[in-house]
């Protein structure tokens, strides 16, 4: 191998409080029409003031606890500043020197993928460009401004495509089992930017040494893309190293439709954010009786790894089987409400029947079961049709046919799979195999 | 006499009504303000609506008019802090302080002309030109709340709000020969309050009596759900403090006096002399050399200023950032300086160690007065055009406000006598919420010395 990829992560999740993090305003913005849940303080008016949302600082510091972080009793919030339409103070209200969390892991495939930061901060307006309405100008919707957002880091220890998009489903799905945020990169309530340097591998070997350049990709929307992005730096960058040029440490635009990533417009310098402590909120003391108790909630919600040991162990379920239902929490919600009604209904029957989505997942028990019933019910297919479908059989293979009159007990098996091709498997197969060799004899 | 108790008996026994009062005070206000330039926008229609349809003349502030620097988010009247930026912003909402003011019953004169975003303490640097000191018109009438210190001097009306960020009340209030109330930080709402320096604003009354700055702030102060700076402290009862009539052992600074004209220093001594007089004795104390504070007040302000003026991007409201003055340019290019990479740790951060410092200083100082008392201003009122002389000018004419404003400390200005016509004031600060006390022994030598008498030649009397 010649080449090492080293990359961090940085992801942004909205959180779904009932309201906004420094005001009163509704945080469920999706849908609703523009502009029409703002306030004073989230539209950045002279005089507006800053509150925090007590509920947004306890569920950062639930994501914290769920990903092993040290939890800093005393934080602050300060003021990032730098000027875009869609940031209404000319500041973003975040954290930098002293997150709310700070560092935790995560494992991935038994690799520690360690955490370095987890703090809080307000998301942005959402521009809209006009040729969505046939018009050329450049709108703003101010309704997600002020939304709580929490900014997970991780140290530069993810190694590949694959494994960042694995850590990216398990953050994912922690989060989501933790309530609090749907964490649904369409949606847009989980961001992800990933930072890629390409390094020589035997260097790396020798020093472990971080180079003096990352690249940070933007404006990515899926775990697909994520890889995608991944991939074309990987090669982009060791194309640039086989030239024996370095890489520029820049910030690049991930394009889906070429599945590449272009150069942003460069800036000469680095962005000067000119942080400082946000007077208008005084510092957060956190009480230590509160990090306990935010623990013992901890204890009490299954994360995905206790949902996925449940399934096998409580229910019986095969691994895949338990795996899928974990990886899709509210397919896995709705099993666990179902089976404790499921009856004399085969357990892993029930996980087929919503894996394949053979009925509706949120119908109530009473209705799910008549449907599941129903389905699975042995099909009363009369005589004739068993017969047709034997002599069919019979005609069209007699290959088969032949190798059975020779004993071989597989080809009775054979024969027997096209029968219930085309009867469908919902029969009695034991009574089908009956019929065959009763015909098979008769024919001789 | 004009209080704001005497001119609500006066509403009750129905000697006078609101509606005559008001209208009267709008025909004075429209004679006198092109010289005096006090006012940017009049209430005249709805202010005299609401005098003609008062009918609850039990609220405490029934019928009586207010003056509201133009800081002052007030809802559906134009709001410009003196600023071209801001000239056709009309707020969609009313300061929390402005909200208290119409649901006690006050009627809103008109908007109060200040230093442009309150960076100063002259008037002159407004984008409207200066307010002129009733005193004498070819002078300034201090600031940042030289409109509002300017209208209560005038008696137009004798009631005003302002705002301090160190000495924007006080200063103008000195100035200008009125009292002048800064409360402690965080005891006052800032919710609605265009922000200069995030950790120093405060609003607060001015007025002609102690009594009308006590009964004002007794209706503002209080914890606000919409400022989490704002304390959850109950709120004393300060009219009860006019009665208390208690002795005080009151600090004074040698420092303080450094630099100060001395014929002012002529007329604290005799206001000092009175003081003993009541029966309160002086004790000298060392206190952290009032000249340090300016350039930590300056940074720790600019930085916040830099801040606070980012969100004036023209996008939502406003003229574009292109319409800031040089005096605005000027501090947010040197508070911007100040919070950058390399240079943060050795201004800001340095500057909010030293903050600490000054906290403890008057921390041990209080331990051992009650209050602290020395001169408001080293001048009296300077004449039009001096304050261009000196980029800080503002931060020297606040020296000796400086200090205890960063340390949060509650404050008041009385005006105690004329030097060559112009107004002297002196003043009293405390220790964190200690506005009774203060107020027990302002009104204690309002009594003894009835200052209120001085007035400026064109006083109306409403």
């Amino acid at each position: 191998m010649k080449y090492k990829t080293i990359i961090g992560l940085e992801t942004h999740v909205e959180l779904a409080t009932e309201s906004k993090m420094f005001c009163g305003c509704s945080g469920n913005y999706f849908g609703q029409s523009p502009n029409s849940q703002v306030c004073p303080v989230c539209l950045g008016l002279p005089g507006a003031l800053p509150v925090p949302n007590e509920q947004a600082i306890k569920w950062t510091v639930l994501i914290g606890l769920a990903l092993n972080c040290q939890i800093n009793l005393s934080s602050y919030f300060e003021r990032k500043h730098y000027f875009y339409p869609d940031l209404p103070k000319g500041y973003q209200i975040s954290q930098y020197a002293k997150p709310l969390c700070q560092n935790g892991y995560l494992m991935v495939n038994n690799r520690k993928i360690r955490i370095n930061r987890v703090h809080l901060e307000e998301d942005t307006g959402k521009l809209l460009h006009g040729q969505q309405f046939n018009d050329k100008g450049s709108y703003i919707d101010f309704n997600r401004s002020g939304v709580p957002l929490v900014e997970i880091v991780t140290e530069p220890d993810v190694e590949s495509a694959p494994q960042a998009a694995k850590y990216l489903k398990q953050l994912q799905l922690i989060i989501q089992y933790l309530n609090v945020s749907d964490c649904d990169m369409e949606k847009g309530s989980m961001r992800c930017e990933p930072n890629i340097s390409v390094v020589n591998y035997n260097s790396w070997q020798k020093n472990q040494q971080l180079p003096d350049y990352k690249v940070e990709v933007k404006n990515i929307n899926s775990f697909r893309f994520v890889q995608q992005a991944i991939a074309f730096e990987e090669e982009r960058q060791a194309l640039l190293l086989d030239k024996n040029q370095q890489p520029k440490q820049e910030t690049r635009r991930y394009l889906e439709s070429k599945r590449q990533t272009e150069a942003m417009r460069s800036k000469e310098f680095a962005q000067d954010y000119r942080y400082f402590p946000e007077p208008d909120i005084p510092p957060l003391e956190l009480n230590p009786t509160l990090i306990q108790k935010l623990n013992k909630q901890l204890q009490t919600i299954d994360l995905p790894t206790q949902r996925l040991e449940k399934l096998m162990k409580d229910y019986g379920l095969s691994s895949e089987t338990a795996l899928v239902l974990t990886e899709n929490k509210k397919l896995g919600d709705n099993y666990l409400r179902l089976v404790k009604n499921s009856q004399d209904l085969d357990k892993t029957k029930l996980a087929n029947l919503l894996i394949n989505k053979k009925i509706a997942a949120d119908l109530n028990p009473d209705d799910f079961f008549t449907q599941a019933k129903h389905l699975l019910s042995k099909k009363n297919i009369d005589q004739a049709t068993f017969d047709q479908t034997i002599e069919k059989v019979i005609i069209d293979n007699p290959k088969a046919v032949a190798d059975y009159r020779q004993g071989k007990q597989t080809a009775l098996q054979f024969l027997l799979g096209q029968c219930l091709r085309t009867l469908g498997r919902q029969i009695e197969v034991e009574q089908l195999k009956h019929l065959l060799v009763e015909k098979l004899a008769l024919k001789k | 006499m004009t209080t704001i108790n005497r001119l609500r008996q006066s509403y009750r026994t129905k000697k006078r009504h609101p509606a005559e009062l008001i209208s009267g005070l709008f025909k004075q206000i429209k004679k006198l303000n092109p010289q005096l330039n006090a006012y940017l926008t009049l209430n005249e229609e709805l202010a005299l609506k609401q005098a003609n349809e008062l009918k609850n003349f039990d609220l405490p502030l029934a019928g009586i008019p207010i003056a509201i620097k133009d800081n002052f988010c007030t809802k559906d009247l134009r709001t410009t802090a003196s600023a071209k930026l801001l000239d056709d912003f009309v707020p969609p909402y009313d300061a929390t302080v402005i909200k208290k003011l119409k649901d006690n019953g006050a009627i809103i004169i008109g908007k109060t002309n200040m230093d442009a975003w309150a960076h100063g303490s002259s008037t002159e640097t407004s984008d409207y030109g200066p307010t002129t000191n009733p005193y004498d018109l070819n002078r300034l009438p201090g600031g940042s709340s030289g409109g509002s210190a300017a209208a209560v001097a005038s008696g137009l009306p004798p009631f005003a709000l302002g705002s301090e960020t160190a000495g924007s009340i006080r200063q103008p209030a000195a100035w200008c020969g009125v009292v002048g109330l800064k409360p402690t930080y965080g005891r006052v709402s800032r919710y609605g309050l265009i922000a200069m320096g995030s950790s120093l604003d405060c609003p607060g009354p001015l007025t002609r009596h102690v009594e009308d700055a006590a009964l004002l702030l007794g209706l503002l102060a209080g914890y606000d759900k919409y400022d989490a700076t704002s304390t959850k402290e109950p709120v004393d009862n300060y009219l009860k403090a006019l009665k208390a009539k208690r002795k005080f052992t009151l600090g004074i600074s040698d420092d303080y006096f450094e630099g100060v004209d001395s014929k002012i220093i002529n007329e604290f001594m005799k206001a000092k002399r009175i003081l003993e007089k009541l029966g309160h004795n002086f004790k000298k104390i060392k206190l952290i050399n009032p000249k340090y504070s300016i350039s930590l007040y300056t940074i720790l302000q600019r930085a916040e200023v830099s801040s606070n003026l980012c969100r004036y991007d023209g996008v939502r409201f406003g003229k574009p950032r292109s319409s800031f003055s040089q005096q605005a340019k000027r501090r947010m290019m040197l508070g911007a300086f100040t919070l950058s990479v390399g240079y943060y740790d050795a201004y800001y951060l340095k500057a909010q160690k030293i903050r600490t410092l000054i906290i403890n200083n008057f921390k041990e100082a209080f331990k051992q007065v009650d209050l602290i008392v020395a001169p408001t201003t080293p001048v009296t009122a300077l004449k039009l055009g001096e304050s261009e002389t000196n980029p800080m000018f503002g931060e020297v004419m606040d020296q000796l406000i400086e200090a205890s404003s960063i340390a949060g400390l509650p404050g008041i200005n009385l005006p105690i006598g004329l030097q060559q016509g112009l107004p002297v004031g002196l003043q009293i600060f405390g220790p964190h919420l200690s506005e009774t006390e203060i107020i027990d022994l302002a009104k204690q030598y309002e009594d003894e010395t009835a200052f209120y008498q001085i007035k400026p030649s064109d006083f109306y009397e409403i």
